[in-house]
């Protein structure tokens, strides 16, 4: 089979499973908590708010009607109306999508950094009291509570000792006369040529960054040595030890390469794990993102919001996954596929 | 029993989480003051000698709270651990045993719901439910299903294959048989090991849902016991930071961690102990 035909394949794959948890996605939202329109205006809602919002929301339809117009309306990406702002669900949801996108990239970005370097220097050096702690310090970061992290974080480096600030993206007065050309802020400070902004907004993103970063650390130190473990053991490691090659030549150019492939894949399939942090770490410091977007949402119970923002997580997470699985096929060439 | 003695991560875990749930379960007794006694000109006070943990916004002692603290966490993450695991066992075997349709539909449920993140799905349950522990235990529960799932259909489908179950099959054993006598036992040290990691993470789940303010209802009577939980404390200890208030979030954090570090010591444990591959290189 050739790559194309494996993408082909794969892809035919994601359908059925973007299909099925489309479906999931209805079976929670529309039909366990019985009627929106009830839950929305918390039983004692006029009956014509709830009358309209049943219209409004198709809900006076039969189920079977509802689900047909839930797919079609999400095939042609009409994600409904916000009942909050009355603007395009899909509209207000992009907007929020660069900030936690940002955010996300820079924690994953420190999380390889020292992930990375714990796991191969815990693979490195087993058994020594190098390897100890740094499991030590994989199985704290696992257990870390992110928000807590946060929260101790702020209170140390911008309640106390004042070196960055305690939330946002940017200072409210520098914000009002941003204009932001891509929604990712480091970019745009860049491409304005403004290395004052870009200071400032890298002091903005630092604590965010810091604390996702930290946790999800955890996670690639502990694949990073499990790969090395494996591979260490090798013959072709024996191989080039044995050849007298500087044992830093070994671990780097034999070792570290071949144990990067799966590394690299399950880094790129945590990035479930890193939305469902970016949701605590955006409450914590105030980052306006998706995840407060959702918060805010449940809050003003603005149900197409609600929806809209899990069917986005849900499509975003498909397709990061389906571009692993191509990019991990690529990356070794010894992939059957 | 030399191995677990000689097996520090587990031994650790195991003294950190009994101390956590027998303080837990000892509240009444160990607890100077109800968690929900307000003190009264006492608001907002540093940790000293008469409040180890200092008092928070409405008077009331902070240690008292962090001990009853973990009652509702403990109680939601044992529970829906308990139902994950029974149901993502059962699915697991039967799904593996009897392959065909059934595996392929349920092995794509089961992936579609693992790859999406855990705490974004509770929260899409719990926010169209409603807040309280019910709705808590039933989200974590059917977020972590598929971790069982996955783990005993793949270890079903490799005892499948092996000779003693095409014995027991020419011998005439039933479906059900073999299934119970011949597969389920050899599956077992597998979900052994991620049970504590589960539990851990679904501490980790409940904290976050209390957190955002989705775990228990925000309605409830401060004075009901249940309203003290680490995760809330947090929550309303939050507002008090900017102040420099550093004890009102610190302990009942330090609390969640401990909790789901001994969990994580202890599943780390049982790897070593259960792959003796393993055990040999640490």
């Amino acid at each position: 089979m050739s790559f194309w035909q494996y993408t082909v394949t794969r892809l035919a794959l994601t359908v059925p499973m973007v299909f099925i948890l489309l479906s999931a996605v209805f079976v929670v939202l529309r039909i366990m908590p019985g009627d929106v329109c009830i839950v929305v205006y918390g039983g004692r809602g006029r009956s014509e708010d709830i009358q309209r919002c049943q219209e409004q929301l198709g809900l006076n339809k039969p189920l079977l009607a509802q689900y047909a117009d839930y797919v079609a309306g999400i095939a042609r990406l009409d994600f409904g109306i916000s009942m909050r702002t009355n603007k395009p669900v899909l509209q207000e949801i992009l907007a929020q999508v660069p900030a936690t996108l940002e955010l996300a990239l820079a924690a994953m970005v420190i999380a390889v950094l020292i992930g990375l370097l714990t796991g191969v220097g815990a693979a490195v050096y087993t058994d020594r009291p190098l390897d100890h702690g740094m499991r030590l310090f994989n199985v704290i970061a696992f257990a870390m509570p992110i928000f807590w992290l946060g929260l101790i974080l702020q209170i140390v480096f911008a309640v106390w000792l004042k070196i960055f600030p305690v939330g946002g993206r940017l200072d409210p007065i520098t914000g009002l006369s941003f204009e932001p050309i891509t929604g990712l802020y480091l970019i745009d400070s860049l491409l304005r040529a403004d290395l004052g902004l870009f200071v400032k907004v890298l002091q903005h993103l630092a604590l965010p960054a810091i604390t996702l970063g930290l946790v999800l650390s955890g996670v690639v130190g502990r694949i990073s040595r499990a790969n090395m473990l494996e591979v260490l053991d090798k013959e072709y490691v024996k191989t080039a030890r044995s050849k007298g090659l500087p044992e830093g030549r070994v671990i780097v150019h034999h070792a570290l390469r071949n144990a990067m492939i799966p590394i690299v894949t399950v880094i790129g399939l945590q990035f479930a794990l890193l939305l469902g942090g970016a949701i605590l770490t955006e409450t914590v410091f105030n980052w306006p993102g998706l995840a407060q977007y959702l918060l805010r949402a449940i809050n003003a119970r603005d149900y197409p919001a609600i929806q809209g923002t899990v069917i986005f997580i849900t499509l975003f997470i498909s397709t990061v996954n389906l571009l692993v699985d191509l990019f991990y096929s690529r990356l070794d060439p010894r992939v059957r596929y | 029993m030399r191995y677990i003695r000689r097996n520090r991560l587990l031994v650790m875990g195991i003294v950190i989480v009994g101390a956590i749930v027998g303080m837990t379960i000892l509240a009444p007794w160990l607890a100077p003051h109800s968690p929900t006694e307000a003190l009264e000109g006492q608001r907002l006070l540093p940790p000293s000698w008469e409040h180890p943990m200092g008092t928070d916004n409405i008077e009331q002692d902070m240690l008292s709270r962090v001990i009853y603290g973990g009652r509702v966490p403990l109680l939601v993450a044992f529970v829906s651990a308990l139902l994950s695991l029974l149901v993502g066992v059962m699915l697991g075997w039967v799904s593996g045993y009897f392959g065909g349709y059934l595996d392929r539909v349920l092995s794509l449920c089961m992936d579609a719901i693992y790859s999406f993140p855990s705490l974004i799905l509770a929260i899409a349950i719990v926010a169209m439910l409603g807040p309280g522990i019910l709705n808590m235990i039933l989200a974590i529960f059917l977020v972590y299903i598929p971790t069982y799932y996955r783990v005993v259909r793949g270890q079903v489908l490799q005892v499948r294959e092996e000779e003693f179950v095409a014995a027991a099959h020419s011998v005439g054993a039933s479906h059900w048989r073999i299934l119970m006598r011949h597969i389920a036992p050899n599956t077992i040290t597998s979900v052994l090991a991620i049970i504590p990691f589960n539990i851990a993470d679904a501490i980790l789940t409940e904290a976050g849902l209390s957190y955002l303010g989705l775990g228990l209802s925000p309605t409830l009577d401060p004075n009901d016991l249940a309203a003290a939980d680490w995760g809330i404390d947090i929550n309303k200890g939050q507002k008090f930071l900017q102040g420099g208030h550093w004890w009102l979030i610190t302990f009942p954090g330090l609390m969640i961690m401990l909790v789901s570090l001994g969990f994580g010591l202890i599943g780390e444990g049982l790897n070593d102990l259960l792959n003796p591959r393993r055990r040999q290189r640490l």
